[in-house]
């Protein structure tokens, strides 16, 4: 215990692993971005050495960054369109990774992270791995340092595809037997492509392509202006004088 | 020709012990498990790609659907992710409010996780009892949010309306009349708190009425005591918390380590197993039954003394009253703006958790600063907890992983989402 109480978290990870890591708090908690060459090795570090001892996965989930910072269609002034912004507009899901604004600069498309906890020093930390090739993203899997990945990781894959190398067991969990493709994918719609019917002539069910078009009713917007922070200062002074 | 010994046997997903829609293949030889595989998904909706296509604020529903035995858990977790991207906090009455409403949450839960799990180890009583007083916490649940499970009732910024004045009382009808009508509405003359004071003061003797069944029962016992023994470092490796992980000894409770709301101001204990056996987790979870109630009664007794806004007065999230939007354009305009695209949330990660009833139930949020959140993932307790089925139940008998089933608290509105 004595070494936790001299320095922080951050100190210590930026002492034992140096350039490996890129930490970055926010809000308290530590946020490691680690590349995933060396996500074994850091993984196998953070749960067995003094200072860290995180003994618990708490969570891993894959993320897909297409779309990120983009909105909708532009509600800043007065369009001449209508409700077909809804249908055609340029909503996340039509347009392809190569495609995309560039509203925000991001490097990589797919990311797995990884939310850990150490119940003996009672600390948390998530851990951020970009996977290097976006057609085809692959991490090192966790599972042979925690078990508990071991779903965690398999769910990743069944809506991301995210592959995790040297999983025991990676086969798809939430989505249907038989199923094709990975929904969670900024990409994918959100209605789905597949839709089912009983037919009564063949006497069974049958999957058919979606018959009705997807559709945003609320845009996404992004206001970057004050109003959020001068309202937070007047709550504040509110709180103060009562 | 070489003997075949080991079959596999599916059970589920239409079962009544697989508590939901668990489809579990058996690998057995003779009724001993030798691998268990389990197939989950049955009830995946989607939630989280859902959420991705909604402003914050209509989303709050979805969670009371996930863990739909302890809705306001999940609910909290969720608004605690958009307050601490939002900087902004729910003013101290809501936080009692949301204390008080997660522990009777914990105690709805722990009451049909007791009754469910007792009617799959062949105690068919224990459930009749447990439903009994379920009823009466759901009609609080009702009387504040007019739903008797996915009550909606937190928000960014604090809880949608203060604490009615009145409790709900029941109408004369051909069922309930005279004295019994009369018993039925006892409590129900005062407010709901007052009538939460009356429940908290009777529920002790109903928990001792649920053990006098099960705690010495001997059937009870040989069914739990040696079954899905847990280490403590194999519970803390399969990402083990909440019931499961204090039954296997390990004092751990966010509650009480990273406390949230106003857990911080509360008197209560942490109980802890020490063979870490279906029975431990059960006495655990009796147990919690009873500091539960002490916290509601601790949380009572704070509301009634201390009035107070329940919502924050931070007007970029809380709606204006209805009393001005019905005279004030501007208030009429914010309504419409705040109800249709929401409110942007500064861009930026974060994780929030809460010790819901079956373990940590966190929301791992991440904001590109839109109206509508850009990844929501919704860390499930039991998701982790049955990953770690086959591990444990391999060895065991057939009939000892519905004892397992049970014991993981499992409710799949969670583990699929």
């Amino acid at each position: 215990m004595s070494v936790t109480n001299e320095t922080s978290l951050v100190e210590r990870l930026a002492a034992r692993f140096g350039d490996m890591l890129v930490v970055n708090v926010e809000r308290n908690e530590v946020t490691a971005e680690v590349a995933p060459r060396d996500l074994i090795s850091v993984a196998t570090a953070l749960r067995d050495e003094a200072g860290f001892r995180f003994t618990t996965v708490i969570d891993v989930c894959g993320i897909d960054y297409l779309g990120y910072g983009q909105t909708e269609w532009d509600t800043d002034t007065a369009q001449g369109e209508s409700f077909s912004r809804g249908v055609e507009g340029q909503a996340v899901g039509r347009f392809t990774w190569d495609e995309r604004p560039r509203a925000v600069e991001l490097p990589r498309r797919y990311a797995a992270v990884i939310h850990l906890l150490s119940i003996e020093l009672n600390q948390r930390i998530r851990l951020r791995a970009f996977c290097e090739d976006d057609a085809f993203p692959v991490v090192p899997s966790i599972t042979p340092v925690w078990p508990g990945a071991d779903w965690f990781e398999r769910e990743a894959f069944d809506l991301f595809g995210i592959i995790f190398d040297g999983h025991p067991d990676l086969r798809r969990i939430l989505t249907d037997y038989g199923f094709v493709g990975h929904p969670f994918r900024k990409d994918f719609p959100l209605i789905g492509n597949v839709e089912v019917r009983y037919d009564p002539e063949q006497k069974r069910v049958v999957y058919e392509p979606v018959s009705i078009e997807p559709r945003v009713l609320v845009p996404r917007t992004i206001r970057n202006d004050a109003d959020l922070d001068q309202a937070r200062a007047e709550s504040a002074d509110h709180w103060r004088e009562n | 020709m070489e003997e075949i010994r080991n079959y596999t046997m599916n059970f589920g997903p239409q079962h009544p012990a697989a508590h939901g829609v668990l489809r579990l293949v058996l690998e057995m030889d003779g009724e001993t498990i030798v691998r268990a595989d389990p197939h989950i998904g049955l009830l995946h909706r989607g939630t989280e790609k859902l959420a991705e296509s909604k402003p914050f604020n209509q989303s709050i529903g979805y969670m009371d659907r996930l863990d739909y035995v302890s809705m306001m858990c999940n609910e909290h977790a969720y608004v605690r992710a958009i307050e601490g991207l939002l900087g902004i906090e729910a003013p101290v009455r809501a936080q009692y409010i949301r204390t008080m409403f997660d522990e009777i949450t914990r105690i709805l839960n722990h009451l049909m996780w007791v009754g469910s799990n007792a009617l799959d180890l062949g105690a068919m009583a224990v459930f009749l009892y447990a439903f009994r007083e379920r009823e009466e916490l759901m009609d609080v649940y009702e009387a504040v949010s007019g739903a008797r499970m996915h009550a909606t009732y937190y928000r960014p910024g604090g809880v949608y309306r203060d604490l009615p004045e009145q409790m709900s009382k029941y109408r004369e009808s051909p069922w309930h009349k005279g004295s019994d009508l009369k018993r039925l509405n006892a409590w129900r003359e005062g407010s709901m708190l007052d009538y939460l004071t009356e429940f908290t003061n009777d529920f002790p003797a109903r928990v001792d009425e649920y053990e006098s069944l099960l705690t010495n029962n001997r059937i009870w016992k040989q069914r739990t005591v040696g079954i899905g023994v847990i280490p403590p470092e194999k519970a803390q490796a399969w990402g083990m918390t909440g019931a499961m992980l204090r039954g296997s000894g390990i004092a751990w409770d966010l509650r009480k380590k990273q406390p949230y709301a106003s857990y911080a101001e509360m008197d209560f204990d942490i109980p802890v197993g020490v063979n870490g056996d279906c029975y431990d987790r059960y006495l655990v979870r009796v147990e919690e039954m009873r500091q539960s109630n002490r916290i509601i009664k601790q949380c009572v007794a704070w509301l009634k003394a201390n009035p107070g806004p329940v919502m924050t007065q931070n007007y970029k999230v809380s709606p204006p009253s209805r009393e001005e939007m019905k005279s004030d354009m501007e208030a009429l305009i914010h309504h419409f703006k705040l109800f249709t695209e929401g409110y942007g949330v500064p861009a930026g990660e974060t994780y929030a958790a809460v010790e819901a009833p079956k373990g940590e139930f966190g929301c791992y949020l991440v904001s590109d600063g839109a109206n509508k959140p850009f990844r929501v993932h919704l860390r499930a307790p039991g998701f982790a907890h049955l990953s770690s089925m086959d591990a444990i139940v391999r060895g065991h008998m057939l009939a000892d992983v519905v004892a397992m089933i049970g014991t993981y608290d499992l409710v799949f509105g969670e583990v699929d989402r």
